[in-house]
C-alpha cells in the first residue's frame, strides 16, 4: 500500500508558484545574473556569511536531455515534468520489487518531492557549453574510462565480494561529498561553519567533511591524493572560491581522471539560496573545461550522523545470501546425483 | 638631595617587598593563561589538535606488552603509559569488570577501531590521529582524521538527543575559559581504548577544554554511566596544536582498509 501524498500536477503548480526567479527570453541561463543586488549578511569578522543547513536536492538534470532545445522549460512544461519525477519514484516501491524490498522510496527524506528542493526551469545544470552538454570525452579519457569499465567487469557480480559493489554500496563515498558537490538523491544536506581561517561544509552523506582553509597555502605535495582531493579556498569580493586538486583518481566524476581540477564558486545570492558554481578543467579527458550551476536552498538541522559503514547490513546479506544460494545448489545438486 | 623622611622609606619597602612576594605566589600557582578572544569574546580554540601518550591503548596505567600480531612484531607492540585515570583504576562494577576482561581477552574480534568503526567519545579527542577545532557562536564542529568521524556542539537551542549514534549527541557552553561540553544519546558499540574498557547507552560524558597556554589545551572528561561504573570517574590530560605550518586534516577513510577482513570469508570462492 501506498501512503505518500503523489506530487500532482496541482501541487506542482504551487509550488511552482512562489520562489521562482522570473526569467524573460534571451536572458542567461545563469542564476547568479538573475539575482540582482542582493547584499549577503556577514560575519563579525567581515566575511560574507554562507553558514546553516543547506540542500541541493533538484530534478534538473546535469545535461540536456537529447529531446529539449531550450535552455529553460516553461512553468507548465516544468510542472509536469516535477509530476512525472515524483510519481516515478513512488512507482519504485511496487510490493515485492527488489527496490521495495531495499528501500522504501516512499518515507520522508528518500522523496525529494516531500522535502526542500530546488525549483528551477533551467532545462541542464550545465551553463557552458551553451548546448548544457558535457564536452566532447577525449581519446585518452575514452580509454581509461574503457579500462575502468573491464577493471570492474573483472571483479564480477556484485554479490561476487565487497569490492565488486558500487562505491555507495561499499559505504566508501557518495556523489554529494565530491567536489563537484551534486544532490546524493536522498539526505542532500549540508552544513556550513565558518572561522576566519576555514570554511567547513559537512555533507550529511556520509558525514564527510570538507575542510577548506583561506590562508593561501599551497597545495600539498602531489603524492597526498585522496578521494575529494584537496581544497584550497580564497574571497572573491562575496564570493568564496574553491580550487581542489590531488584527486585520487578511484571517485571519477563523470569519467574524469586524478588530475581533475574543480574551481567551485558559493556565492549568496538570496536568505534562503546559495549560487554554487562548477568548473572541471581536465584536459586528460575532456576538450574544453565545463561549467555548472547548482543552487543551494535553504534547509532546517540538524544533520544527523549518517554511520553508513557501521550499520551495512546491506552489503553483508547480499553477500551471505549469495553463499548461501551457492551452497544450495551444491546440496541439489549433489543430490541429483545420488537420486 | 632631599632626604625621605625614615618612616616613609620603611613604608615603600615594606609594599615593595609584599607586591613581589604576592605576585610570586600567584606565578608559584600558574596564573591562569588566558586565551586569545573569537569576534564574539571566547576563548579562540580553534585549530588542529592532538593528544599524545598511549592512552588510545589503555586509559588505565599499565605497562608495555607484546601486540597481537605476531608478524608485525615490536612495531605493533602495547607502549606503557602511566593513564589517563586520575586515580588509575575504573570504577566498574564487578560484573562489568568481567566483562571489560572479556573485551580484553577477545579485542581482536570485539574492538571497533578494527573494523574501521566510528570511535565515540571520548576515545576519538585521544587516538593517535589529529582533530580540528571549527568554532563559530552557534556551532562548535569537531573534525577528526580518523574515520572522518565529525561531533557538532550545539552551542544555543540545545536539546536532548533526538536519536542514538555513535558520536552522540553534544551541547555546549563555555565557563571562563573553559570550553564544556555535555553529551549524551550514544549507543552500546563503542569502546574507551584497545583494552576493552566500555560503557553502555547510558553514558553521560561532561569534556571540558581549557587553553593552558598557545599551543596546549587541558583536556577533562567526567563518565558517568550507572549501569557500568559504580561511581562518576574522570581522566585528564593535555591536548598538543599541531604547529607545522601544512598541518591539515587529511582523510583516513578505512573502510576500504577492512573490507576483506569484514566481507572477505563471504566472498565467492574460485572455482
Amino acid at each position: 500500500m501506498n501512503k505518500r501524498p503523489r506530487m500532482t500536477l496541482g501541487r506542482a503548480m504551487a509550488l511552482l508558484a512562489c520562489g521562482l526567479p522570473v526569467l524573460a527570453a534571451g536572458q542567461t541561463p545563469s542564476r547568479i545574473a538573475a539575482a540582482g543586488d542582493y547584499t549577503p549578511p556577514r560575519t563579525a569578522y567581515g566575511h560574507p556569511d554562507l553558514q546553516g543547513f543547506w540542500t541541493n536536492a533538484t530534478y534538473t538534470p546535469l545535461e540536456r536531455p537529447d529531446d529539449v532545445a531550450e535552455a529553460f522549460y516553461t512553468p507548465e512544461e516544468l510542472a509536469a515534468r516535477l509530476a512525472r519525477a515524483a510519481a516515478n519514484e513512488s512507482a519504485q516501491t511496487e510490493p515485492g520489487t527488489v527496490p521495495d524490498v531495499h528501500y522504501d522510496f516512499t518515507q520522508f527524506g528518500l522523496d525529494r518531492s516531500q522535502s526542500t528542493f530546488v525549483q528551477d526551469l533551467r532545462t541542464s545544470l550545465i551553463v557552458a557549453p551553451e548546448d548544457g552538454k558535457i564536452p566532447p570525452m577525449t581519446a585518452e579519457g575514452e580509454q581509461r574510462n574503457a579500462a575502468r569499465a573491464e577493471a570492474q567487469r573483472r571483479l564480477g557480480e556484485r554479490w561476487d565480494s565487497a569490492q565488486a559493489n558500487q562505491l555507495d554500496d561499499r559505504c566508501l563515498i557518495m556523489r554529494g561529498s565530491g567536489p563537484p558537490m551534486m544532490d546524493a538523491g536522498y539526505n542532500a544536506n549540508y552544513q556550513i561553519v565558518q572561522t576566519p581561517q576555514h570554511v567547513m561544509i559537512l555533507v550529511e552523506m556520509i558525514h564527510d567533511v570538507r575542510l577548506i582553509p583561506l590562508d593561501g597555502r599551497a597545495q600539498p605535495h602531489a603524492n597526498v591524493r585522496q578521494w575529494m582531493g584537496t581544497s584550497r579556498g580564497r574571497w572573491d569580493g562575496d564570493t568564496l572560491v574553491v580550487e581542489t586538486t590531488n584527486f585520487n583518481g578511484k571517485n571519477p566524476f563523470r569519467g574524469s581522471s586524478e588530475h581533475m581540477r574543480v574551481i567551485e564558486r558559493f556565492t549568496r545570492v538570496a536568505d534562503d539560496e546559495i549560487m554554487y558554481s562548477f568548473t572541471i578543467d581536465d584536459p586528460a579527458t575532456w576538450t574544453r573545461p565545463w561549467t555548472a550551476e547548482l543552487p543551494m536552498k535553504a534547509t532546517f538541522g540538524p544533520l544527523f550522523e549518517h554511520a553508513c559503514h557501521e550499520g551495512n547490513y546491506g552489503l553483508y546479506n547480499t553477500l551471505v545470501g549469495a553463499r548461501l544460494e551457492e551452497a544450495r545448489a551444491a546440496a541439489e545438486a549433489e543430490q541429483g546425483e545420488q537420486n | 638631595m632631599r632626604s625621605w623622611p625614615q618612616s616613609l622609606m620603611i613604608l615603600l619597602v615594606v609594599l615593595a617587598c609584599g607586591v613581589a612576594v604576592g605576585s610570586h605566589e600567584a606565578r608559584g600557582q600558574a596564573a591562569p593563561y588566558r586565551a586569545p578572544r573569537t569576534s564574539d569574546g571566547h576563548p579562540d580554540l580553534n585549530g588542529i589538535w592532538q593528544a599524545i601518550g598511549s592512552a588510545h591503548w589503555n586509559i588505565e596505567p599499565h605497562a608495555a606488552a607484546p601486540g597481537l600480531v605476531t608478524e608485525l612484531g615490536a612495531s605493533i607492540a602495547v607502549p606503557p603509559g602511566a593513564g589517563v585515570v586520575d586515580g588509575g583504576a575504573i570504577p566498574y562494577r564487578p560484573e562489568a569488570l568481567a566483562a571489560r576482561q572479556a573485551n580484553y581477552a577477545d579485542r581482536l574480534n570485539l574492538d571497533p577501531e578494527i573494523k574501521c568503526y566510528l570511535p565515540g567519545v571520548p576515545r576519538a579527542t585521544y587516538m593517535p590521529f589529529p582533530f580540528q577545532i571549527v568554532q563559530s557562536p552557534q556551532h562548535i564542529m569537531l573534525v577528526h582524521e580518523y574515520a572522518g568521524a565529525v561531533r557538532t556542539i550545539y552551542m544555543d537551542n540545545h536539546m536532548e538527543a533526538p536519536a542514538d549514534s555513535w558520536m552522540g549527541w553534544s551541547n555546549g557552553h563555555f565557563e571562563g575559559e573553559t570550553l564544556v561540553v555535555d553529551s549524551t544519546g550514544f549507543n552500546d558499540k563503542t569502546w574507551f581504548d584497545r583494552a576493552g574498557n566500555f560503557h553502555s547507552a547510558a553514558l553521560h560524558v561532561v569534556e571540558r577544554f581549557t587553553p593552558r597556554s598557545a599551543d596546549t589545551l587541558m583536556y577533562e572528561v567526567t563518565i558517568e554511566d550507572p549501569n557500568v561504573f559504580t561511581r562518576p570517574w574522570t581522566m585528564s590530560m593535555p591536548l598538543y596544536r599541531r604547529v607545522e605550518p601544512n598541518a591539515e586534516i587529511l582523510e583516513f577513510r578505512c573502510v576500504e582498509f577492512v573490507e576483506d577482513l569484514i566481507y572477505g570469508d563471504l566472498a565467492k570462492q574460485p572455482d
